[in-house]
């Protein structure tokens, strides 16, 4: 009976979609997420052939965006300038700064050089900061982006904008676009995970992974380092899971009765979406369970179990494309340097935060590789604005450190349909403004969508009378970044 | 044929092939009438490209880079060269193309060819010289869209199954019914009618007593009683400001990165009083926009306008303060659009609407009756100020007594502690004095030994001071052995010093010259020394965050001082034996330790008034008072009178004073009021819609598609605010009664009901609409009367039962063949579960209030505000009144398709996840539910039986008696359930934990605890059917 009224119901849902499908400006390839079976936007490989509804080829299957939250100083870690260590200390050129708007910085200020240094690495000869030694092993697995620039230049909107194309809260988020579009390959899990570390939540708050006009559903599910992974994945003191299974049943064998009475569609659906609720409660607990990973994993990573922490994020990250999770996002938040104080500086908070980064996401890349998963696997990091070349100096500080800047700032990608070993951009000769290839947000996105399988112009959704897109009315495809 | 008329699409096609060929009839006469005339562009012609061309070839498009919409770019031509030749009709483009001889394609491209006495019209322009006005506006469009023509009552549509119809609804319903060829369904059963009719309502399930009540009435006006009843109950209003909530995007916080929190709670009890009261809806929306601008004002007239108050509040640190500002008023402008026009005006703030007549000079018309509020301008630290509007205070004359007079007393003291008297210049000199004697009251200990558990290298000084250099560790201990003087020792002192060879020039070894000391431990001749307290003279102390005892900020030359930490013993030590002191660094950003210091010790009874002086002020108390300047002897004396024993009552009292002040508990809510000004409210048009490119100054005014604003209104805000409700306006009533439909039949009239423009969906019954649009301002835009029409309908009543051969012809119930059947929203999910279980408050109103959420959801960066659970009855509120933060909004809400109250929301999605399950299931709230649920079965259950508990369960959850196949599983389910608790006790101890009632059937308890879990999360209980 049960699965006489999931027939009745899977049909019915597809049926209806095409009909539906014209009216609301669903492209095609938002089909797999309709229909209900895949509650989870689970879909299964036949959606990843390009006639199975997506628009290219895609070379990424999931995509692990590490979230820089902050916005880490580019000129201290990538983007060596010989010309800021030369003119360290000297006003900066008027030319440059006439008319802009900074969050921070009043009047004329001066140059800094890095207090790094840096050295070429790799095959491919990237210039890196020697706080990033552990990136400099895998270099030539990555391509460094040298010329991203954003709208932004405060924290919230600039990551909101970073993750949903657009400044002000409530547009859907990219991981919910992706799982939108084309679902997620395991049933028992949440297409779209998020996992935090550092201080807190990022500014831009769950906005950064909300998913907006979009059906929750797409909404990333936040796993939490404390307590029950997911919320309320656990059942109340005294219930068993045999306990949970039989309660199950019996509403189960109620809602069907009324069902069979009734002839609602959607009963059906509250019934599986309970049965999924039941497999998660198994699922997430077991892939939660890093203690397990042996101990050169451990060491590679530089994990602790059951201390919550970026490296045990990115083993996790691992374990979540392992199972087929679409979209996974980490947030280490912290990289706000302005200099302010002693412990937001660019020369002890910056090398701490690259302590606690460094090692993890570098063996992510080298992981995923070792097991097959990297070229299936998008891997970015990056902050939603990069960093001025001048000393803030915010009321007179000594301190060491640099204001927003939007204009000019760096990110690395790996896998997933990326080219290894090479740097794409430049910047002027102060890191002030983009030299060459300067790539937008929405360009960013563009290549992401692109790298999947789809053409960023045809995921869209209407909402408010309006057709939107995670790229607005804007995005080019960043072609030098394709293998 | 069925087919066909059942979807929306071809019927509009239908109906625009009439008005097509309406017009081209019309067209045919002109023609004529201009072969006796010369041609005429504007009269003749345009239209013609108007109606076949300008849909490519215009402003919007400009296929081919060719425009008609504008004489000289026609002439120049696009790609194809310049189309038309004045005078030569045969050598043309354009006649060419129109007449299909040209190689190149037919025009209108895809589209049937012009009549020819259309084309021959075009010829006869084209060879009397094409005369063509340079600046011809374009003609008004023919037919203006549904939407914006304003409603006229159609005329009652006759139906074959009269029997069936109630009131004119049933007429249009019906009428539509069976021209499809379908019958309606039968009435809802009793029992499912007052749930449906209660949820609607009152947004609560019956009681037991209501329900047998209801059954049993007889008479025939049983169910109008019930509607009536319903509508006088004070949860009308509560159920029906949850939707206007989400649209007035009313929530307890200002929304960003900070999200503090704000107090407008008032504008939503407000709402709800409104409700109860059936405020007609033309003063409900005149208070909201402009209750400030009426003539004397009430409180309630102000507390409205917070309807435009609940815009978020950017107050991040960088912000741009006018942009924050000019945010608000785009979403004041968006919003108002949404909610009374239906229309998304929002494209038209970057360019002219692509589908609906706004233009974008329109936008900012309408932005500009908005930009004329006052606010002020206030500034925080030395990088940002705000701007800030107005909030109404609302004290009780008690409190506005007590704080007259707390203010008089708050300024005396503060007076008296900024004044220098003579007897504290007496006063100072003795402090001074003392602290300049303390100073020889200590010794200086000789390092013995010294040592580095870091390998940092320490080397003793010629004057007994310590400096370190070589490597430095993150992690450094520092071992120093002194011999120590014979006597009393009552403290030891660390002083910090600065040395030329240490970074920045000290006193710490990080980049700036800082330190960080962790920990400090004495020990003489082997045993502890308990130190009491450590005293400094500057830096932070203990701080937690880092992990650290005393950090000291040494960056700035000016900082570059030596400072001390005084450490008090517990108890006096006999001196002569020999001290070890242990400084403990440990720093998460690597060496940060202490660079160069000094021990000493002292044996005075006041080892700490050497302290008491800061660090930054004590090279002045070296100076002699004559020589001070007189910024030092100032800064000095205010430093004394911050400290002096005898202002300490005064300053103690000043700080009691400040408290009861912010303690009076005075209400306040934001309200808008405007700027005293003469002029018409004018703004600035910004390209693209970017703040910061500000283009030509426009005036309030309305978009000129609409009904103008009367020649005798104000053009202010007030004004658009009765323009809004003007029975002219052909958006506002038809915008509103959808919505109401909406939230009865789960999709309105007009599904897109935040969008009524071109590019929303077409109304599926369009004159129901409008007849309920004119009866909404007929019954003097009273809602009451409205919700009277639509539940008292026959429409209404019917069995939601979906009929299988219904689900294949109309899965969404457009045709409204049933009674409506969803899942009812996230607050009424909690709403339904606290009154099942009889845990639900049924207080109206006041500050919002904290239920169980779990542990985390409140970590924000900026704003350590602590989720604080309510006690009490607020523990079991409902939904309505949980505090709603929007960047992180109510867990379970959420999870249940609520929203984050960031921007208006007319219409929420409804969704099916097994999230939401495992909320129904696990959330403790939703337990407790159970639990209390589990416990009312067991006392209330008429029978103390198993079979009159499991019904009496069910009645609360669903409203209505299990079947016989219910109530077996139900039975046989408990038992087993039942047996294992008997066999886990443990668990049974648990699972009962709440609704334990002492008579020991804890086994019992449990399993009803498990199947109200159950009943909670029936798809029925949560589903208004």
């Amino acid at each position: 009976m049960m699965r006489d009224e999931n027939h009745h119901l899977k049909n019915l849902t597809r049926r209806h979609f095409f009909q539906q499908s014209s009216l609301f400006g669903i492209g095609s390839v938002a089909l797999s997420a309709i229909l209900n079976e895949r509650l989870f936007a689970g879909t299964t490989g036949a959606n990843m052939r390009p006639d199975g509804g997506l628009h290219f080829a895609p070379k990424a299957k999931n995509v692990i965006f590490l979230f820089m939250a902050g916005a880490p100083s580019q000129l201290d870690l990538f983007d060596y300038k010989p010309a800021l260590q030369k003119f360290d200390g000297q006003p900066c050129p008027e030319e440059l700064i006439k008319g802009e708007r900074f969050a921070f910085i009043k009047g004329v200020p001066k140059l800094l050089g890095s207090p790094h240094s840096f050295k070429r690495y790799g095959e491919c000869g990237a210039e890196l900061s020697n706080l990033l030694p552990h990136l400099a092993k895998i270099v030539d697995d990555v391509a460094i982006v040298k010329s991203l620039h954003t709208t932004q230049f405060n924290h919230a909107p600039g990551q909101i904008f970073m993750n949903t194309g657009h400044q002000i809260p409530g547009r859907p988020s990219l991981g919910s676009w992706l799982t939108y579009g084309i679902g997620s390959e395991n049933k028992d899990l949440p297409g779209f995970v998020v996992l935090l570390s550092g201080k807190n939540q990022p500014d831009g708050g769950k906005s950064c992974w909300g998913s907006g006009f979009l059906p929750t559903v797409y909404q990333g599910v936040e796993f939490r380092s404390k307590g029950d992974p997911v919320l309320f994945l656990s059942n109340p003191p005294g219930v068993e899971m045999e306990t949970r299974r039989r309660s199950l049943d019996l509403l189960r064998d109620l809602n069907s009765d009324h069902l069979a009475d009734v002839g609602d569609p959607e009963i059906a659906t509250r019934i599986n979406s309970y049965e999924m609720a039941y497999r998660m409660q198994s699922s997430v607990p077991e892939l939660a369970e890093i203690s397990k990973e042996p101990q050169h994993i451990h060491e590679m990573y530089g994990t602790e179990p059951g201390n919550a922490s970026f490296a045990n994020n990115c083993l996790l990250a691992r374990r979540l494309v392992e199972r087929g999770v679409r979209f996974v996002q980490l947030y280490h938040r912290g990289w706000d340097t302005h200099g302010a104080s002693n412990n937001e500086d660019i020369v002890n908070k910056l090398a701490h935060l690259c302590r606690e980064t460094d090692r993890a996401a570098a063996a992510l890349v080298q992981d995923l590789k070792q097991r097959g998963l990297l070229d299936s696997t998008l891997v970015i990091w990056g902050g939603e604005f990069g960093r001025t070349p001048m000393n803030e100096a915010r009321s007179g500080s000594k301190f060491l450190g640099r204001d927003h800047h939007p204009r000019a700032f760096t990110m690395w990608m790996a896998g997933g349909g990326i080219k290894p070993g090479i740097t794409v951009g430049a910047t002027d000769d102060v890191g002030y403004n983009i030299a060459e290839d300067a790539i937008s947000v929405h360009d960013l996105h563009a290549t992401i969508l692109h790298l999947l399988g789809i053409e960023h112009t045809k995921l869209t959704y209407r909402f408010q009378g309006r057709e939107f897109r995670l790229t607005d009315v804007e995005g080019l495809v960043v072609k030098k970044l394709l293998a | 044929m069925v087919q066909l008329c059942f979807r929306p699409r071809p019927m509009l096609a239908v109906v625009l092939g009439v008005s097509a060929l309406a017009t081209s009839a019309l067209f045919s006469i002109r023609a004529q009438s201009a072969t006796d005339q010369g041609v005429d562009f504007q009269k003749d012609v345009q239209p013609v490209f108007q109606a076949s061309c300008y849909p490519c070839h215009s402003a919007k498009i400009a296929s081919g880079d060719l425009r008609l919409d504008k004489k000289s770019l026609a002439l120049q031509g696009g790609v194809s060269g310049r189309p038309i030749l004045p005078g030569k009709s045969g050598e043309s483009l354009l006649l060419r193309r129109l007449t299909g001889e040209d190689k190149g394609a037919r025009m209108p491209l895809g589209g049937a060819p012009l009549p020819p006495d259309k084309i021959a019209l075009i010829r006869r322009w084209i060879d009397q010289g094409a005369q063509w006005p340079e600046e011809a506006p374009a003609a008004k469009t023919t037919s203006k869209h549904w939407a914006y023509v304003k409603p006229v009552a159609p005329p009652v549509p006759a139906v074959a199954d009269a029997k069936w119809v109630r009131n004119p609804i049933d007429n249009f319903v019906l009428a539509r019914l069976e021209r499809e060829k379908l019958s309606p369904s039968p009435e809802a059963s009793k029992e499912t009618l007052i749930r449906r009719l209660s949820l609607d309502l009152t947004g609560l399930p019956p009681s037991i007593a209501e329900v047998s009540e209801f059954v049993s009435d007889q008479s025939s006006g049983a169910y109008t009683k019930l509607v009536e009843r319903l509508l006088a109950s004070p949860h009308y209003g509560e159920r029906w400001a949850r939707p206007w909530l989400d649209m007035a995007r009313y929530a307890d916080t200002n929304g960003y990165e900070a999200d503090r929190r704000r107090t407008i709670w008032k504008y939503r009890d407000w709402v709800i009083q409104a409700f109860n009261r059936d405020m007609p809806f033309d003063e409900f929306t005149i208070e909201q926009i402009a209750g400030d601008m009426l003539p004397h004002p009430s409180n309630d007239q102000l507390i409205a306008t917070g309807f435009h108050r609940n815009t978020m509040f950017n107050e991040e640190g960088g912000v741009d303060k006018e942009e924050a500002h000019w945010t608000n008023l785009v979403d004041r402008v968006n919003t108002t659009a949404t909610v009374w026009l239906g229309s998304t005006i929002a494209c038209a703030q970057c360019h002219n609407h692509k589908f609906d007549p706004f233009t974008q000079r329109e936008y900012y018309q309408l932005l500009a009756f908005f930009d004329n509020g006052a606010f002020t301008v206030k500034t925080y630290g030395d990088t940002s100020n705000k701007y800030i509007e107005p909030q109404l205070e609302m004290p009780t004359p008690e409190q506005e007594a007590r704080r007259v007079k707390l203010n008089a007393e708050i300024g005396e003291l503060e007076t008296r502690i900024k004044t220098q008297t003579p007897e504290l210049d007496a006063e100072q000199a003795q402090w001074e004095r003392a602290v300049h004697q303390a100073s020889s009251e200590w010794q200086t200990l000789a390092p013995a030994k010294v040592a580095s558990s870091g390998g940092s290298t320490l080397t003793p000084q010629q004057d007994h001071s310590i400096l370190a250099g070589g490597s430095n560790p993150a992690e450094d201990t520092y071992t120093i052995e002194a011999k120590l003087p014979a006597g009393r020792i009552t403290a030891v002192r660390l002083e910090t010093l600065p040395h030329k060879t240490l970074p920045r020039g000290g006193p710490g070894r990080d980049a700036y010259g800082n330190f960080f000391l962790s920990e400090v431990a004495l020990e003489m001749e082997g045993n502890e020394l308990r130190i009491k307290k450590a005293v400094p003279d500057d830096g932070r102390m203990n701080d937690k965050k880092f992990d650290q005892l005393w950090a000291v900020d040494a960056s700035r030359d000016e900082e570059r001082l030596p400072r001390q930490l005084v450490l008090l013993l517990d108890t006096p030590a006999e001196g002569g034996g020999t001290l070890r002191v242990y400084l403990r660094h440990r720093s998460e950003f690597g060496g940060q330790s202490v660079g160069h210091f000094r021990l000493s010790v002292t044996s005075s009874q006041q080892p700490d008034q050497i302290v008491k002086i800061s660090a930054r002020l004590r090279p002045v108390l070296e100076i002699d008072p004559g020589a001070r300047t007189e910024k030092q002897k100032n800064d000095l004396a205010e430093y004394f009178r911050a400290n002096a024993p005898s202002l300490k009552a005064a300053r103690d009292r000043l700080k009691k004073l400040h408290e009861e002040r912010d303690d009076l508990g005075i209400v306040s809510t934001l309200i808008l009021r405007e700027r005293d000004s003469f002029d018409r409210p004018s703004t600035f048009m910004r390209s693209r819609g970017e703040f910061l490119s500000k283009g030509d100054r426009v005036w309030a005014g309305v978009p000129a598609v609409l009904h103008p604003m009367p020649q005798d209104a104000m053009p202010n805000r007030l004004g658009l605010a009765k323009w809004l409700v003007s029975p002219e306006n052909p958006l506002t009533a038809r915008v509103t009664v959808n919505r109401i439909w909406e939230l009865y039949f789960g999709r309105g009239l007009v599904e897109t009901s935040e969008d009524f423009g071109t590019q929303g969906e077409r109304p599926t019954h369009p004159e129901l609409l409008d007849w309920l649009a004119t009866q909404f301002m007929e019954q003097k835009w009273s809602l009451k009367a409205m919700h009277r029409l639509i539940v008292n309908s026959s429409t209404y009543r019917q069995s939601s039962r979906v009929a299988p051969e219904l689900v294949e012809r109309d899965p969404y119930n457009r045709l409204l063949a049933r009674g409506p059947r969803f899942r009812v929203e996230a607050e009424m999910i909690r709403d339904i579960a606290l009154s099942a279980s009889g845990l639900l408050s049924p207080k109206i109103g006041g500050p919002s209030v904290f239920p169980y959420q779990p542990d985390g959801i409140w970590d924000l960066p900026y704003n350590d505000d602590k989720w604080e659970e309510s006690k009490g009855e607020d523990q079991y509120r409902r939904g309505l009144y949980t505090f709603a933060r929007r960047t992180a909004p109510y867990p379970s809400f959420l999870t249940f398709d609520s929203t984050s109250r960031e921007f208006c929301t007319v219409r929420r999605v409804r969704t099916n996840t097994p999230l939401q399950a495992l909320t129904a299931l696990n959330d403790p709230a939703f337990f407790e539910a159970a639990q209390a649920l589990a416990r009312r079965i067991i006392r209330e259950a008429p029978q103390p039986d198993v079979k009159s508990r499991a019904v009496y369960g069910f009645k609360l959850c669903v409203s209505r008696a299990p079947k016989a196949g219910e109530l077996d599983r139900i039975l046989s389910w408990y038992k087993k359930e039942r047996q294992y608790f008997e066999k886990h006790p443990g668990d049974a101890a648990k699972v009962a934990a709440f609704s334990q009632d002492g008579n020991g059937d804890a086994a019992g308890q449990a399993a009803w605890t498990m199947v109200s879990n159950v009943l909670l999360n029936l798809d029925e209980t949560i589903t208004k059917e």
